[in-house]
């Protein structure tokens, strides 16, 4: 099983309500999936800053004076917004890479969920509605997010196995599926540099695209190329800082319907997903076809 | 005529009245509001009763179907009318992946599209596609008759027994065993009887092509022997 759900607005007036949206969406698909919960987030960033969102299963001690110890070893400004067991770093977008190298030797403890200038991903283990309020999803405004709602098969239920997986400036993937070629091409990935944090095939499959798309392919060329490569049941949901796409796999068993209006384009494994979007009756429904690419951009 | 209201009832309490519907019973018609994707609405139905739902459901309504017409106003999710026995489901818009999945009899239209699977080991039910249906249709359909208006996916009729395929447009592919066979007459009138039923009056019987099984896969060949 595994739901998961994706909202991309086409119209501004839209962006406030993306939090709210996204995660009643999510909400609708717990009984596909009840073991954890995430949602990714496309904020309209600031100018020149870049962000990065950290876990801790520890946060009072990890995110103790983090802003200032970063600051301090970084020799720039940096903010940290406490969200639960998750932080977002904003700093000047040029150190996003460095800092998230430091974050990690100041605190072994925490895990990079993003990195980038406009995602920010939360998850957790639990229930999508306590996961959403945890981290007060409703509240959140953006231009595009993604969400999943899942159900182990492939690796254990921890925070770091739940979706949505980032392996990439900005990149991120929910997949319902599992694939059976993993193993195989996680090897040939880190021989091409990619890291990995944990054993889950889903990862395995967001560190393909954002190899790809760091070798130079479009988010469409990066999803064709993955119906050769990638072996095994998949629907998945992508984001990039400005596009969000849907690829289904040849055989298509993993359900997927779309929307589109032309105030947004949505994504759910159901129907029931989609049934309180503003202007459904109307909206143009469909399911994807198997082994094509979907994808649009800002 | 009673009427359900999903977004304030509980979905058991219909399916639980549908249920209960005996011998001779003075309700024959229901309506069902705010279905908004649910899953197993009018499933087990076994009266001859009238079911309208308006809007779109989830996966497998109208399942288990016997003599009861359930209408869609709406799109249906995948499996609708899964092994029905009898009675009519007519969906308005598009159905998704396994319509009319195992059915033993009755009559399923579909007005839209249907998507993959469609027909998949169907058993005797008769199913009219208006519009075009999706790859791995009719994967091992035993009996009963699929009519096609539009276009077949890929693999049409793979493994298939003694169902009938009826399509108008394309196939992309046919299934292993799967071949285009001649219109007879019994054929034509086979199909314009189906057409018929499901209401459609402007389209002709001759503008279709048959499919069925070239009986290679499931007979037992003695010069296959040493493969088993």
């Amino acid at each position: 099983m595994c739901g998961i759900v994706g909202l991309f607005l086409k119209d501004k007036t839209l962006e406030p309500e993306l939090g709210r949206l996204l995660s009643e969406m999510l909400v609708t698909m717990t009984g596909r999936g009840p073991d954890s919960a995430g949602i990714a987030i496309y904020t309209h960033g600031t100018d020149d800053l870049g962000k990065i969102t950290v876990q801790s299963q520890d946060p009072n001690t990890d995110f103790a004076a983090l802003d200032a110890d970063l600051s301090e070893a970084l020799g720039t400004e940096v903010d940290v917004k406490v969200k639960s067991t998750h932080a977002v770093i904003s700093l000047p977008e040029n150190m996003v890479s460095e800092a998230r190298a430091t974050v990690q030797e100041l605190r072994p403890g925490i895990t990079v969920m993003s990195a980038g200038s406009k995602v920010e991903i939360f998850k957790e283990v639990g229930l999508p509605k306590d996961v959403a309020a945890r981290f007060d999803i409703a509240q959140m405004a953006g231009s595009h997010g993604i969400g999943h709602t899942r159900m182990a098969t492939e690796s254990a239920v921890t925070t770091n196995g739940a979706h949505p997986f980032s392996t990439g400036p900005d990149q991120c993937l929910v997949h319902n599926g599992s694939l059976s070629n993993h193993n195989n091409l996680r090897r040939e990935l880190i021989r091409a540099g990619q890291t990995f944090e944990t054993e889950n095939d889903s990862e395995v499959a967001a560190a393909y695209l954002s190899h790809k798309l760091d070798r130079g392919s479009s988010l469409g060329e990066a999803l064709e190329s993955g119906l050769s490569d990638l072996d095994g049941f998949y629907t998945f949901v992508v984001g990039t800082q400005s596009g969000f796409g849907v690829v289904r796999d040849p055989i298509a068993c993993k359900p997927a319907v779309m929307a589109e209006t032309d105030r947004y384009v949505a994504f759910g494994s159901e129907y029931c997903a989609l049934a309180d979007l503003p202007g459904i009756e109307t909206a143009r429904i469909w399911e994807p076809e198997p082994a094509t690419v979907y994808f649009w951009e800002h | 005529m009673q009427t359900f209201d999903l977004s304030v009832q509980p979905l058991r309490e219909l399916n639980q009245a549908l249920h209960e519907i005996g011998d001779g019973s003075n309700e024959t018609s229901f309506e069902v509001l705010n279905p908004r994707g649910s899953h197993a609405v009018a499933v087990g139905i076994d009266a001859p009763v009238d079911v309208d739902v308006r809007g779109s459901v989830g996966y497998y309504c109208a399942g288990m179907n016997s003599e009861a017409t359930v209408t869609v106003h709406g799109n249906a999710g995948p499996g609708v009318a899964e092994n029905m026995m009898s009675g009519t489901v007519i969906i308005k818009g598009d159905a998704s992946q396994y319509a009319g999945a195992t059915g033993h009899g009755g009559l399923l239209v579909i007005e839209g599209n249907a998507s993959s699977r469609c027909g998949i080991s169907m058993k005797g039910i008769d199913i009219v596609v208006k519009g075009d249906i999706g790859h791995m249709s009719a994967f091992m359909a035993q009996a009963g008759n699929l009519v096609v208006l539009g276009n077949a996916g890929d693999a049409l009729g793979d493994s298939l027994y003694e169902a009938t395929l009826f399509v108008r447009g394309s196939v992309k592919s046919l299934g292993a065993d799967c071949i285009a066979k001649d219109m007879r007459p019994e054929h034509i009138e086979l199909l314009s009887g189906l057409l018929e039923k499901a209401g459609v009056n402007d389209v002709k019987a001759e503008e279709f092509t048959r499919y069925g099984s070239a009986r290679q896969l499931y007979n037992f060949d003695i010069d296959n022997a040493d493969a088993y």
